[in-house]
């Protein structure tokens, strides 16, 4: 993985990045209304970093994109999921029930994009985990911790 | 003759092939001495069982479970497998990884990945 | 809706974000890890005396995820079998964290004691989630869990050999779980339900069909791998033996403990014991193959040359005394089984505290360098043979009470030679237990080899603690055995189909 990978890789990687994060923005932001859901967009959207890393190398994707940071996201993610769960206990309603929240705050269709907001921490967190496995892999299992 | 037959096998198809998957998996798991196809074995056999939950979700004629607003006939086939499968595939992700990883460390302490070698090696030491 | 209601889903929730709080704190200073740890573990355990308290009281706690209705729904469901099993891992979870604070700074690289942690509290959550699910397919999930944490805990271990347990274990545990996977497949198939009590309602209508029977052995036999049980035990010794001492500890006590579970709550809530009797007639040949577990295991320990290797295939013959139970599946025999489930815990947590220790300080766990041990470590070698004690079936000891029980049990079910053969089980035991402590107590190593004489002192009190608290637990809850009963009595009658 260096460098010397073909032009036409990397200009169709440059080009290609972009659109398969968007799509996965909305294959994440989609799960609550079709098909779709936090881990089908969270998996897509670590693909294009496996696709820049196939393209510019690991060490090039690696400035960009720290393994800390990929920590920092998977627990936020995993903090954004429970943390609504356990939200939902505040107002009397059982853990994971939208519901109860919306009818304390009164909100109409609150309980939509808190599902969203449930995706978009589950798709944060398997993007992480997906992207900091190949770079484990990659690195061939060294040094990380 | 032929439409017993067809019967038994053809209206059958997925669940016999996900049989033989199953078995290809199982096989590999094994009889394979390197370390990495039986992993794949292992992916194999998994898949087999996705098949098989997928198989059995499918309604004749059934459309995919997307809710249709108003008044459109819906048949639906059943999604509560496709979403027991999604978690399932990502438990095989994450034992592949963990299995690939361990692999590697493997790899590194002993300089081989066949299960032949592997054990000659572990006996020497 | 106070706080006690939520009980159930904070028992794993709030322990996987500790899991998260401990990676990231690690990352600031790594010595806040084990005060979480510890901190976590003990609110797990005085939540599942709370529970168990309640459901001794008002009968069977039930929790709905999101409130969906249970066929629908995840459940949560704590019943007094459950609420039993889930008191005793926690007990013992709480019992090796304390003890795993001295033996991870000797056996895990520091900069590997954060992931550790993490894969501690992960492993611990997995399988509280696998004791108190309501839904089968929740069961798979958290069985996953639990397992590739395991995984990566055997390997951690850092030495070569532990790569090749792990790897083993986890080539056989995936099957093992693809298994239950495929029999779930089927109760779904057959019933079009994954919620338990829905799936013990609906299945009597198809006992007779081969998909049930199907995924009677597919859900059997994945389990038995997990729990290790006689000729699927092969991933035992190695990962018992190789991975580093606490997490032998959890994986030996905890882990075999909820596997066994799982397969009980299978066997017997799921089905039952009409289908295991009548329509599927498997009870004789699970009772036979229990039988031999327990004979060919205890003769696998004995000879054996590493203690830890000694106790792991000692694991293997106690597996065969609870699988006896479910053989012989009457009031009395599942009683004793239940006790096992407790005494098994407790004695063998003990036993691979005491060998840890003996590593921690010795650095090797071979019989044969042993000798003159109970002179430089007399607490941890009376804690051995307490629970050696215990583990053979000596009165007054938990292991005397429970082996009392199945063989009750299979006398008043007519098996006299396999209640003969248990007691020839015992007698082995006493073999391998003998082999310790003649060799720690009896055998001075200033006669025949002067030159390699024990020097180790004995282990840290963090260490000490749990290991005598375990053995005297073996003692006294033998002792006051009526106390325990009054608990075991319900968890077996529930098993059996009663109130």
């Amino acid at each position: 993985m260096t460098e010397t990978e073909s032009v036409v890789i990397r200009t169709v990687a440059r080009i290609a990045v972009p659109f398969i994060q968007v799509f996965a923005l909305y294959v994440i932001v989609h799960g609550a209304l079709g098909a779709g859901g936090g881990f089908q967009g969270g998996v897509v959207f670590a693909a294009s970093f496996i696709l820049m890393i196939i393209a510019f190398g690991l060490p090039c994707v690696r400035q960009r994109v720290s393994t800390r940071w990929l920590m920092i996201c998977s627990v936020l993610g995993i903090t954004i999921y429970a943390g609504i769960g356990l939200l939902c206990l505040l107002p009397a309603g059982n853990y994971l029930e939208y519901g109860a929240i919306e009818a304390a705050l009164g909100i109409p269709h609150l309980h939509g994009y808190l599902i969203d907001a449930v995706e978009v921490g589950i798709g944060i967190t398997v993007m992480a985990v997906m992207t900091s496995i190949i770079y484990d892999m990659a690195d061939k299992g060294g040094e990380s911790s | 003759m032929i439409e017993a037959l067809y019967e038994v096998f053809l209206s059958r198809y997925n669940y016999w092939m996900a049989i033989i998957l199953m078995l290809i998996g199982l096989y590999a798991l094994i009889a394979k001495q390197n370390l990495v196809k039986k992993l794949i074995g292992l992916n194999i056999f998994q898949t087999a069982i996705f098949l098989f939950y997928i198989s059995f979700a499918e309604v004749r004629g059934g459309a995919a479970p997307i809710y249709l607003p108003e008044g459109v006939d819906a048949l639906y086939v059943n999604p509560l497998p496709h979403v027991l499968i999604l978690t399932a595939i990502v438990v095989g992700v994450s034992v592949t990884a963990v299995g690939l990883s361990l692999i590697v460390r493997i790899h590194e302490e002993y300089g081989v990945i066949d299960e032949g070698e592997l054990l000659q090696e572990m006996r020497r030491r | 809706m106070t706080v006690i209601d939520h009980l159930p889903v904070l028992l794993i929730a709030i322990p996987i974000l500790a899991s998260l709080l401990i990676l990231l704190v690690g990352w600031h200073d790594r010595r806040f890890c084990y005060p979480i740890s510890l901190i976590t573990v003990l609110s797990q355990f005085g939540a599942a005396i709370i529970i168990f308290l309640q459901v001794m009281r008002e009968g069977t706690v039930a929790y709905h995820l999101g409130s969906w209705a249970p066929p629908f729904g995840i459940e949560l469901l704590i019943d007094s079998f459950n609420g039993f099993i889930l008191m005793v891992i926690l007990l013992l979870s709480a019992a090796t964290v304390i003890y795993a604070r001295r033996s991870v700074e000797s056996e895990i690289e520091p900069e590997k004691t954060v992931p550790f942690y993490v894969l501690f509290q992960l492993l611990v959550t997995g399988l509280v989630g696998m004791t108190i699910t309501g839904d089968i397919f929740n069961l798979y999930v958290f069985l996953e869990i639990s397992s590739i944490a395991a995984y990566a805990l055997i390997a951690s271990a850092q030495k070569p050999r532990a790569y090749v347990a792990s790897f083993n274990y986890l080539i056989l545990g995936s099957i093992a779980g693809g298994f239950a996977l495929i029999g779930i497949g089927n109760l779904y198939v057959a019933t079009g339900t994954l919620n338990m009590l829905d799936l013990a309602r609906l299945l009597p209508a198809s006992y007779e069909l081969a998909t049930v029977h199907a995924a009677f052995l597919f859900l059997v036999i994945g389990f038995s791998i997990k729990a290790a049980f006689f000729p699927l035990h092969l991933w035992l010794p190695d990962a018992y033996a190789e991975s580093p001492s606490a997490v032998t500890v959890l994986i030996s006590t905890v882990m075999s403990k909820v596997s066994v579970y799982a397969l009980l709550r299978i066997v017997f809530s799921i089905f039952t014991t009409a289908y295991i009797f009548t329509s599927f007639p498997v009870n004789d040949l699970i009772l036979f193959i229990a039988t031999v577990a327990i004979i060919a295991g205890a003769i696998l320990a004995i000879a054996q040359d590493n203690l830890k290797r000694l106790l792991a295939y000692s694991s293997v013959s106690q597996i065969g005394y609870i699988m006896f139970a479910l053989g012989v599946s009457n009031q009395v025999a599942l009683e004793g089984g239940i006790l096992h489930i407790l005494g098994h815990a407790l004695m063998k947590g003990c036993l691979f505290m005491v060998a840890g220790l003996i590593i921690y300080r010795m650095g090797t766990a071979s019989l044969k360098e042993l000798g003159g041990l109970s002179k430089a470590m007399p607490i941890s070698c009376a804690a051995f043979a307490l629970a050696g004690a215990s583990m053979i079936g000596i009165p007054p000891t938990i292991g005397f009470m429970s082996k009392y029980y199945l063989v009750l049990g299979a006398l008043e079910a007519d098996h006299w030679i396999y209640a003969g053969a248990l007691l020839i089980g015992s007698l082995l035991a006493v073999g391998y237990i003998w082999r310790f402590i003649e060799i720690a107590y009896f055998k001075d190593n200033d006669h025949d080899e002067g030159h390699r004489q024990v020097r180790a002192r004995e282990g840290p009190v963090s260490m000490l603690l749990p290991m005598v608290v375990l053995a005297l637990l073996c003692l006294f809850l033998g002792i006051f055995v009526e106390g325990v009963m009054e608990a075991v009595t319900p968890a077996a009658t529930l098993l059996l189909g009663g109130a």
